[in-house]
């Protein structure tokens, strides 16, 4: 056997890890990767932790470096019990999307799930990291650590001058707003580098020295006079509707002072920094999971690596994997890391051995044995939602039993709308793909009007789809962030998106605060 | 290659600072959750780690969120088994949000967290108004001795054993064969009187032999130090905890019906801070609880604060069985005895001389500490401020309080009027406390 005659070939033997044959069996997988799935990634850089350390990351976002906040410390006592409880394991690795890249391992894996978190992270999610579209247009790998360090050191001297009370209360507004911080539809402008921000810091600081009350008592233009009333005007100037609150009220808010601004842009340039995660769930970790299985049956096809370990990866992997049925008491919704996976091994087996049903569904790439390529678009061009549009397959569908149960408030009952047949394909496929669309699935709110010559009274819209409405409760509390921020009252309209008809109107007057 | 970083030995609790922000935060919320534990638990848990749900005031993080039970919406799910398209499925609860759990918002602050024991003594602490030194000195664990244990090999140069060192040095010197100062000497007295003598060739010869003996000789001293790094020895010291005696104390209180829950709530924090007080200085406390109406009677801890009993109000009964219980079970001369009385300040006419004469008799003089608090009204503190009038026990404490020192009495009215009872008692040398 081949197998036995290559025992000499092993990576590594026993469950103990040390640094040498981490390298060595890093240098191993990412030739492998290279060599057979053609990934490209930044260079790697992998750091030892503890358990503690790992729940500390948790706490903070899982940035290695971030500002101090209350809500980080709140999170951190519920990570930390979940954790005591056995409620919850931790996670075995955790990854930044930096260059280099940070790959986080936990010090009581062993050497074998070191090597599959490796494969998984390293490569998997680097390649992502470094090809997605998303990831490349809307954030910036290089930049992000020395951004985190200018905004953490940013904040600290925000708390030595103005006390933490102060900026606790800007932070907190600014966390409330941070879903309404980024902007979906267009791109965001790069980091400024840090010379530029220096730049800015300093003009700041000019314009604070430099202030002179006088200004204020000069009668108002004419001109000024004059926009008041006309709407139109009014709103382009302000570039509205603007569907960035966390962007609208850092550039408009007529109280906060120069640094509150600056917090809230640190704030919403992390909510921004997040926003392609968020979309690319299922194609991340798809994607991650896809290369260490691919590449962990590679290694071990070679002899490279033991049966033991390989037992030890399997059960791993199938834990990861492993999706229960709605019905089923541990079912917490679809995991994406089984969904990823099913659909790129579907599109291996869809570009090899296609059925008449997938020639059918999938002209394009059936049966030519491209895989390699098609997976490496997809995991360039896609993010979730587009991705399983694409992709799904009706074989797919069958294999998980997707059916769609559609749910009115009203109703007593649900109906379920479509099953796994010939009619319900093109439905579950659609649904699904929605439901994976943030852009859809977060309430749409809208700054659509603000008279700043008059009482500034700022006007909100939400665009009600489907008839869902906003929690009261933590509607008014958000409102009551947005009037902190915004320092004159605030009003939120929903507004029907079909019919255009007002449903109700609240404003922060209302809301007692 | 990748490059390694190992982060294991960097500083841990990273988001400490994260932690304290939040306990300040929710400091209102977890003080009274503490307060009540304390008021229900027993007064020796004080000190110690306490678990505490989690505030919900003012660590609500809100944000824009969908309401569950509005409008129309398609959930998709895995697994389906036996329905098709068409059918009707009752909704759970009736019209909850379907499949869907209710709420993660909820069950994500529903849950409990420990705080150690030094963030339950600072909100414990906080509206004592105890000084700062105080606070410290209180959570302070045990008071350390360093004491000799044997020798080291290391430590600091005021620690170096001299005579050890030189036992050490001398062996040494004898085993390599050290040439010493009277050999030395010897030879150079030799060669002097060899130069005395008339030189002859013999004589050269032989001083020659012995000037390069002796040039061996001194090399030889200085490559084998007097004394050597390796003889050093240095005393070494173990701390070891300050051996305590044990101490006893003693809670009365008057449980007649005039006592309330606001009275018995300010009495448990008195005895609770008399606990972590006496915690403090001694190793082994036993606390007795002795409650009286017109009788007095020992009792557990629950009953104590929890049940209630009618009847008249005789404070030397308490008094009395106090001085039964000191004469079976705690032998003044291995305990130190304290005593923590509460009361509402009534008695029945007259009894108050015989609680005078019962102090000053036998029980003064066996106590370390006699402590009296007075729990009043809010409204009567105005009244009473410091005067010597008062209720008639009041009247007859005043007299024992003018004539032993160790007897400390006070009216409180809130939290705040606590401390100041316990001045005298921390104002001490713990050293004149202790008995030898």
């Amino acid at each position: 056997m081949v197998r036995q005659a290559s025992k000499s070939s092993l990576l590594f033997s026993g469950s103990d890890w040390d640094f040498k044959t981490l390298s060595r069996a890093y240098d191993a997988i990412e030739a492998l990767a290279v060599e057979e799935l053609h990934l490209d990634t930044y260079p790697v850089q992998m750091e030892i932790i503890s358990s503690q350390q790992m729940l500390d990351a948790y706490s903070s976002i899982g940035m290695p470096l971030m500002y101090r906040h209350w809500s980080f410390g709140k999170h951190f006592l519920h990570q930390d019990l979940l954790y005591r409880k056995g409620g919850r394991g931790l996670a075995y690795e955790l990854v930044i999307n930096s260059n280099p890249c940070i790959v986080y391992l936990m010090e009581e894996n062993t050497m074998a799930l070191q090597a599959l978190v490796t494969a998984h992270a390293a490569l998997g999610h680097n390649h992502f990291f470094k090809n997605n579209q998303l990831f490349k247009q809307w954030t910036d790998a290089g930049a992000i650590l020395g951004y985190l360090d200018f905004a953490k050191g940013y904040i600290v001297r925000c708390e030595e001058r103005h006390g933490l009370a102060a900026v606790e209360a800007v932070l907190d507004s600014a966390h409330a707003l941070m879903d309404q911080g980024v902007f979906r539809y267009h791109r965001p402008p790069r980091l400024s580098s840090e010379r530029q921000r220096e730049g800015i810091r300093e003009r700041l600081e000019y314009e604070e020295r430099s202030y002179n009350d006088l200004w204020r008592t000069l009668p108002p233009s004419q001109q000024a006079a004059n926009d008041k009333g006309q709407d139109p005007e009014r709103k382009k100037s302000l570039n509205l509707p603007e569907e960035n609150l966390l962007y609208f009220l850092e550039k408009n808010s007529p109280v906060l002072e120069p640094w509150q601004r600056e917090i809230i842009r640190i704030v919403r340039v992390i909510a921004q920094y997040f926003y392609p995660q968020r979309q690319t769930q299922v194609m991340n970790e798809g994607c991650a999971t896809f290369v260490h299985y691919t590449l962990m049956n590679m290694l071990f096809d070679r002899g490279q690596i033991s049966e033991g370990a390989m037992l030890e990866i399997l059960r791993n992997h199938s834990n990861v994997v492993f999706q229960p049925a709605f019905d089923d008491p541990r079912f917490s919704g679809i995991n994406p890391y089984a969904l990823g996976l099913d659909m790129m091994q579907d599109i291996q087996r869809i570009s090899t051995k296609p059925t008449a049903e997938d020639r059918d569904w999938f002209p394009d790439i059936a049966g030519l044995g491209n895989w390699r390529e098609v997976l490496l678009d997809a995991w360039a061009e896609h993010r979730d939602e587009s991705f399983i549009r694409q992709y799904l397959s009706p074989a797919l569908i069958r294999k998980w039993r997707f059916f769609v149960l559609g749910d009115a408030a009203d109703q007593p009952h649900c109906l379920v709308a479509s099953i796994h047949d010939e009619r319900g394909y093109a439905k579950i496929r659609a649904t699904l793909a929605n439901s994976y669309d943030l852009g859809a699935n977060r309430p749409d709110i809208q700054v659509v009007d603000v008279d700043l010559l008059g009482d500034r009274h700022l006007r909100l819209q939400h665009k009600v789809n489907d008839g869902i409405l906003l929690e009261d409760a933590s509607r008014d509390a958000t409102l009551r962030h947005i009037r902190r921020l915004w320092g004159y009252e605030v009003s939120l309209a929903a507004v029907d998106a079909e019919t255009g008809a007002t449903i109700h109107e609240r404003s922060t007057s209302q809301t007692a605060g | 290659m990748p490059i390694f970083i190992d982060r294991r030995l960097n500083p841990k609790d990273k988001s400490l600072g994260n932690r304290q922000r939040f306990l300040r935060r929710a400091r209102e919320e977890l003080k009274r959750s503490i307060r009540d534990q304390i008021r229900t638990g027993r007064i020796a848990d004080a000190d110690a780690e306490h678990a505490v749900r989690m505030p919900e005031r003012g660590t609500s993080e809100p944000s824009f969120n969908n309401a569950r039970d509005s409008g129309r919406r398609q959930h998709i799910l895995p697994g389906n088994r036996h329905f098709s398209a068409g059918d009707l499925i009752p909704k759970p609860g009736g019209g909850g949000g379907g499949a869907s759990s209710p709420g993660n918002k909820a069950s994500e602050d529903d849950f409990r967290f420990v705080l150690s024991r030094e963030e339950v003594l600072d909100l414990f602490f906080e509206d004592l108004e105890l000084p700062d030194m105080v606070k410290l000195n209180l959570k302070e664990i045990l008071a350390f001795k360093p004491r000799r244990a044997g020798f080291a090999a290391a430590g600091s140069p005021t620690n170096i054993n001299v005579g050890r060192t030189m036992r050490n040095s001398h062996g040494r010197r004898i085993a390599l064969r050290r040439p010493k100062q009277v050999e030395l000497d010897a030879i150079l007295e030799e060669i002097a009187s060899l130069e005395e003598a008339p030189s002859s060739a013999d004589a050269r010869q032989r001083i020659a032999a012995l000037r390069e003996e002796l040039d061996r000789l001194e090399r030889r001293r200085r490559r084998i130090a007097y004394v050597d790094p390796v003889d050093i020895r240095f005393n070494r010291f173990d701390s070891r905890p300050v051996p305590n005696a044990n101490a006893v104390m003693f809670c009365l209180m008057d449980v007649s019906g005039s006592m309330g829950e606001r009275e018995k709530d300010l009495a448990k924090r008195f005895f609770v801070l008399l606990h972590l007080f006496l915690k403090r200085r001694y190793d082994r406390i036993e606390i007795v609880f002795i409650r009286h109406t017109h009788l007095a009677q020992e009792v557990d801890e629950e009953t104590f604060f929890y049940n209630t009993q009618s009847g008249g109000t005789v404070v030397s009964t308490a008094l009395e069985e106090m001085h039964r219980i000191i004469a079976s079970r705690y032998p003044a001369h291995d305990w130190n005895i304290y005593a923590a009385q509460a009361s509402d300040g009534d008695n029945f006419a007259g009894d108050s001389e015989r609680c005078i004469s019962l102090l000053n008799g036998e029980l003064m003089r066996l106590c370390q500490y006699f402590a009296y608090v007075e729990i009043i009204d809010e409204r009567e503190a105005h009244i009473f401020g410091s005067t010597e009038n008062g209720t008639s026990l009041w009247r007859a404490y005043n007299a024992i309080d003018q004539k032993w020192p160790n007897f400390q009495m006070s009216r409180i009215a809130t939290p705040a009027d606590i401390y100041p009872v316990f001045r005298q008692l921390f104002g001490r040398q713990p050293a004149s406390l202790k008995r030898a």
